[in-house]
């Protein structure tokens, strides 16, 4: 465990009692009184089984999903409830995703790909934005890539891009939903220390969806997930 | 600042697909340059018509007409009030060919503050002589000038000059039939014969050509002092008023009101011109339906290339909500996409158009009917050019809507879930 929690006990993201049905074909319930919080800078790991409800929550939390009931709250204020404009400016300034699949825009540079949503949030002039894009770039170490098109890197380098994309805003908390899934045990190793030290470094939080142990284990807290509840955390 | 970005992810995704954009485009520039082109040409053809018709005719014009009289004797006498009384074989009366008090007439309606102008015509039967050859015709005595003014009479002249005839009392503008038919031209002198038989030599010094071969053959034009002596009438003989208004919708009331108060024959332009009315309304409508038709075919050219293009980017849509776009930020980037297209096929549409319209107008266009109509008539109206342009825009905002609504509508979740 970091100190962090200790010395810094300031909740980024709360649940409570979140539940979810789906109801086709027939009504079924796939997460019970899911109840658990994450602090600043906390990098947390959510494991189970195939079809445990893990993504799914994990897009509950990610504020994509709204069909669910429950609370969620975010930075000390409820999200639950909130428009999908208003919902679409919590993401942007306060959720970074980082995805199986890296989702680069293929037409756009791989500069322009993590400028998208700094220009977006638009509180930063363009050259600033494109000052902020390269450092996260350089912080991944694919800032020799910037002028590439996103199709032109390879998979390791794409992944590291989106990451780079995830933090231009400087969000609350990253979220993962398996972003080593995809990548070979070098690269995953390399994202893993990037998240790492994202925690350490800047503070920011992490939530991380994955079925590799080795990569759990070396998280601040695993939660486990079975049959859509919360077993263990 | 998040404008921008939507507007560049637009041009972005316009850029990387060329040839499709250029596809879409050309459809709406096939459009709408069709448009500026059918309505240039349309409307130029029917100012011509319709010039034809509006300026060269009286609004009004005024005549005798020979009729029985509708109230016999009879009908008068106080005894036979209240029978159905019956004349057969009722003869028309004997009557002046010339309008009643016509010059006082004329000054009434000259202070009318709706009436632009008024000018008296006198009708006379003449034949055309040439040897022992007579043609019957008609010469109608006129104020050249005032005629010209009122109602372009220049339009009818093909060699000579009103001026020419006003300057000459002894002058004749002569029907282009009759001077082909005795080989006259502009310089030589005609020889007519009056009903009564005297005989007036007439100097040529124009001739009329209407486009109607049949009035050519026989009609002619003379001073009014000229057509009354071989009518035999005074000074006071007209047998035609041509009246021209200010405002030509307010004839048919007008020409009522003429007949009622001076109880003459008058009759309106719309009523002896009903049919071209008819016509140029249908042409404007036909100008509008085959545009409009062009648009909406150009309209489902986008809607299918942006639904396309919409079932591609359905990752680019799932991340770009994912990193804080919303539903309709997604929105306005396909509807920028569209009106991008619409906007640069529209320009060039309106460019072509115009290039077209020019060429058009250049061409040679000769017709028997139009002897002073060399090309062919457009009428190069800026209101054509912002009408296209609107449609452009119109058209393509629709067509990208509903492809756009639905990239809106698209769940991140379920794309990045599905993958």
């Amino acid at each position: 465990m970091s100190h962090s929690i200790t010395s810094s006990p300031k909740l980024v993201l709360e649940a409570k009692n979140i539940n979810k049905y789906f109801t086709d074909p027939v009504k079924v319930q796939v997460l019970k009184n899911i109840a658990f919080s994450i602090q600043q800078g906390e990098f947390v790991s959510i494991m189970g089984k195939s079809g445990c409800g893990k993504s799914t929550l994990l897009y509950i939390l990610s504020t994509m999903d709204t069909n669910y009931d429950g609370e969620l709250r975010l930075l000390d204020r409820t999200i639950s409830g909130l428009s999908g404009k208003e919902l679409a400016v919590v993401r942007n300034e306060h959720i970074g995703f980082v995805f199986q699949f890296h989702y680069l825009l293929p037409e756009f540079t791989v500069l322009q790909n993590v400028m998208l949503p700094g220009l977006k949030l638009g509180k930063y002039s363009e050259e600033e934005v494109e000052h902020h894009a390269y450092e996260k770039l350089k912080l991944l170490g694919v800032e020799d890539q910037a002028l590439k098109r996103a199709t032109q890197i390879s998979g390791g380098q794409k992944q590291r891009v989106a990451i780079a994309r995830a933090l231009i805003n400087e969000p609350s908390i990253i979220m993962g939903d398996e972003p080593t899934g995809n990548l070979d045990s070098r690269n995953a190793g390399i994202v893993f220390d990037i998240f790492k030290e994202l925690s350490s470094t800047l503070n920011t939080s992490l939530l991380i969806v994955t079925h590799d142990g080795d990569f759990a284990a070396k998280t601040d807290r695993i939660i486990e997930m079975a049959d859509g509840e919360i077993i263990k955390h | 600042m998040s404008k921008n970005v939507k507007f560049t992810i637009a041009k972005t995704h316009l850029v990387s697909r060329k040839k499709q954009t250029a596809i879409a485009a050309l459809g709406v520039t096939f459009g709408i340059g069709t448009f500026i082109v059918l309505m240039s040409f349309m409307t130029g053809l029917n100012g011509l018509l319709d010039g034809l018709i509006l300026n060269r005719t009286p609004h009004i014009r005024i005549y005798n007409e020979v009729k029985p009289s509708e109230i016999q004797p009879i009908d008068k006498h106080r005894q036979f009030r209240s029978t159905i009384n019956m004349v057969e074989s009722v003869k028309p009366k004997q009557e002046l060919a010339g309008i009643y008090n016509a010059q006082p007439l004329m000054q009434v309606i000259r202070k009318d503050q709706r009436v632009m102008g008024v000018t008296p015509q006198v009708s006379a039967r003449i034949f055309y002589q040439s040897g022992n050859i007579l043609l019957n015709g008609n010469a109608i005595g006129i104020n050249v000038l005032e005629e010209d003014r009122l109602f372009n009479f220049r339009q009818y002249i093909v060699n000579g000059k009103p001026q020419d005839l006003a300057n000459n009392d002894n002058g004749i503008i002569l029907g282009a039939g009759v001077a082909s038919k005795f080989g006259l031209k502009v310089g030589d002198k005609v020889q007519l014969q009056s009903a009564t038989g005297a005989s007036y030599r007439l100097k040529i010094v124009g001739l009329f050509q209407s486009g109607l071969a049949d009035i050519d053959k026989v009609q002619s034009y003379v001073n009014l002092k000229t057509a009354q002596r071989i009518a035999g009438e005074t000074g006071n003989y007209f047998t035609d008023i041509s009246v021209k208004l200010h405002d030509l919708e307010k004839a048919g009331d007008m020409s009522l009101e003429f007949q009622n108060n001076f109880g003459v024959n008058a009759i309106d332009i719309k009523t002896a011109n009903a049919q071209f009315e008819t016509g140029t309304s249908i042409r404007t409508l036909i100008t509008y339906a085959v545009s409009f038709t062009l648009l909406i075919v150009a309209g489902f050219g986008i809607y299918n290339i942006l639904n396309m293009v919409i079932y591609e980017k359905m990752n680019d849509i799932a991340i770009l909500k994912a990193t804080g776009f919303s539903g309709k930020d997604v929105e306005r980037i396909f509807i920028y996409q569209a009106l991008m297209i619409g906007a640069m096929g529209g320009i060039l549409g309106l460019i072509i158009g115009f290039v077209l319209s020019v060429a058009i107008s250049n061409a040679p266009f000769e017709t028997e009917a139009l002897p002073t109509v060399k090309t062919f008539p457009v009428n190069f109206n800026a209101m054509f050019y912002v009408v296209g342009a609107g449609f452009a825009l119109v058209t393509t905002f629709f067509a990208g809507y509903l492809p756009a609504r639905k990239a809106s509508k698209i769940d991140p979740v379920d794309i990045i879930r599905g993958q």
